[in-house]
């Protein structure tokens, strides 16, 4: 079969010559995102990640209302000098559920990836309402608004719904909530309930008493939780420390 | 003048025509150019060779550059190229450099390490880079620490205990302070009345009639204070209750406070709401073993260690 092909067609047809050229132009983006759906690697298997819960998911909202990401980022990498300094480097399965991701590419503070644990309820409160009393030398902004202002609860089971959306496991039947517990086991799967939305994160943020205030649920409450549980959800001491290295 | 020159060459032209008589020119591109084109072409393919690449069924072609490294449980282990297998290869570099350093860490004794000329000098230098990412943003660059918050480190007065082995297990395990919150359980009066009493404790201007009463009430089971304090007040290093007789504050910020009645308030402040803070993180698990043991260390030799 011989076509006798002639670039003038494309030329004189602007309808054929957009599509050729979009075309064209997508094969960039799709020979680098479309594999990644198929590689069964690209998000390592490993125990522990889980969806937030009410209390930390408002914080991480209160996180970028205030934008954080726009000095910390939330992504430590494979380099030697990263690891003595954050920790273990940042898996995609740790940011399996984040919408939107707060990886980053600027760090005028340090990385965030794993500061849970790292320093005490009391300091990061201290730290955020007056940063240079805890390090004189540091450039952060005062948050002082976060300990006085309480926190919005009455949307929170409507922020989850659209999380949902966007394909986090939080549960809105029992059906859902059944595979949760199945995935995540049933202390994990009642935080993840959006019925019982409300009554979590209340429950978390008295107990927890992150601001160190009972009186009320400020949003220093919801982001110090949210803070305190970056980079805890995976043990790794469960894993060797190359156990990683297979997955790309 | 432009159309004379444009005359004057000889060009190739595309062969349309429109509106009759409109050309097009083709001039070739020029021959570096095209040669730059093929050699960014094999480089690719040379790169494709080396470097992991093209995906392929539910992985991707690995490539022919290989690093070996020898991981945590001491396997050797080759792989292909990738950031993860070069950190390990990182790592294991760095830990052959300071592995004599940290052999003699984990062999030998605290006391021999703190008197060997040589092992300071690690212990300071390491110790030093430690201490700067983990402890100084509470306890402070110099171990000065925050009056109100995070204890000094550089003095001989210890909440939890000042030898090699507590300040090993404080680093370890983390602490976590608790006092009670009194206004629930005393009158005001008989807050001031303790708060007196303790003022008296260190020297700190008070009422002499006030700190009487406020002595009985500091043994009596009423308010129970020497049960962490102990009868004389000098505390109890197994519960963090601190020494209040020798005129070294944390929580209540005395020395600052303006003139007696501040003093005394400033106390009063701590007895009638309690502490529920003075949290230590554990770092067991986020620091080696080594790590520990040489922050141990520089901890102890930060000047206060017992």
């Amino acid at each position: 079969m011989n076509i006798n092909f002639k670039h003038e067609w494309i030329e004189t047809n602007i309808g054929l010559m957009a599509v050729l050229t979009m075309l064209a132009i997508s094969v960039g983006g799709l020979v680098e995102i479309a594999p990644l759906f198929f590689i069964d690697k690209t998000i390592e298997k490993v125990e522990g990640v889980r969806p937030y819960t009410p209390l930390e998911q408002r914080g991480r909202d209160i996180y970028q209302r205030e934008g954080c990401y726009t000095c910390h980022s939330q992504m430590i990498r494979p380099f030697r000098d990263e690891k003595l300094r954050y920790g273990h480097y940042s898996l995609a399965a740790e940011s399996q559920y984040d919408h939107p991701f707060q990886w980053g590419s600027k760090r005028t503070g340090p990385d965030l990836a794993r500061v849970g644990g790292k320093y005490s309820n009391e300091w990061h409160v201290q730290h955020l309402v007056a940063p240079r009393s805890m390090v004189p030398e540091s450039v952060m902004p005062n948050y002082p608004w976060l300990l006085s202002t309480p926190l919005d609860i009455s949307d929170t089971a409507a922020r989850m719904k659209a999380l949902r959306k966007v394909g986090v496991p939080y549960s809105q039947t029992q059906a859902e909530y059944d595979a949760n517990v199945a995935k995540f086991g049933e202390t994990v799967a009642r935080q993840l309930h959006i019925p019982d939305a409300q009554k979590n994160l209340v429950e978390q943020a008295n107990f927890g008493n992150y601001d160190g205030d009972r009186s009320g649920i400020s949003e220093m409450d919801a982001l110090v939780a949210y803070l305190q549980v970056l980079g805890t959800m995976v043990d790794f001491s469960k894993y060797a420390d190359d156990a990683f290295v297979e997955t790309r | 003048m432009s159309e004379q020159k444009l005359q004057s060459q000889t060009v190739q032209t595309t062969g349309h025509a429109w509106d009759g008589d409109l050309q097009e020119y083709n001039n070739p591109l020029p021959v570096w150019w095209v040669y730059t084109f093929y050699a960014t072409v094999i480089f690719a393919i040379v790169y494709w060779t080396i470097y992991p690449s093209w995906p392929f069924g539910k992985g991707w072609i690995g490539g022919v550059s290989n690093i070996t490294y020898v991981n945590s449980e001491g396997e050797t282990k080759t792989h292909s190229w990738n950031t993860r297998a070069l950190l390990m290869e990182d790592m294991n570099k760095a830990a052959v450099a300071q592995k004599p350093y940290f052999d003699k860490v984990s062999a030998m004794s605290y006391e021999q390490i703190a008197k060997d000329p040589d092992m300071s000098g690690f212990i300071l230098s390491s110790g030093k880079a430690l201490f700067a990412d983990n402890c100084a943003p509470c306890h402070q660059a110099g171990g000065q620490g925050v009056v109100g918050f995070f204890p000094n480190l550089t003095d001989d007065d210890w909440l939890y205990g000042g030898s090699f082995d507590t300040i090993h297990e404080t680093l370890m395990g983390g602490r976590r302070g608790y006092m009670p919150t009194f206004s629930e359980v005393l009158s005001g009066e008989q807050i001031d009345q303790l708060a007196n009493y303790v003022a008296s404790l260190s020297g700190v201007d008070h009422d002499a009639g006030k700190a009487a009463a406020g002595e009985v009430l500091f043994h009596s089971e009423t308010a129970a204070c020497y049960y962490c304090h102990t009868n004389n007040g000098t505390g109890r290093k197994d519960m963090g209750a601190p020494n209040l007789t020798d005129n070294i504050w944390l929580w209540a910020d005395v020395p600052a406070a303006g003139g007696a009645g501040g003093k005394v308030a400033a106390i009063r402040s701590v007895i009638a709401n309690g502490l529920n803070k003075g949290v230590m993180p554990a770092w067991a698990g986020r620091l080696s073993p080594e790590q520990i043991k040489v922050l141990t260390v520089y901890v102890h030799e930060l000047g206060g260690g017992q």
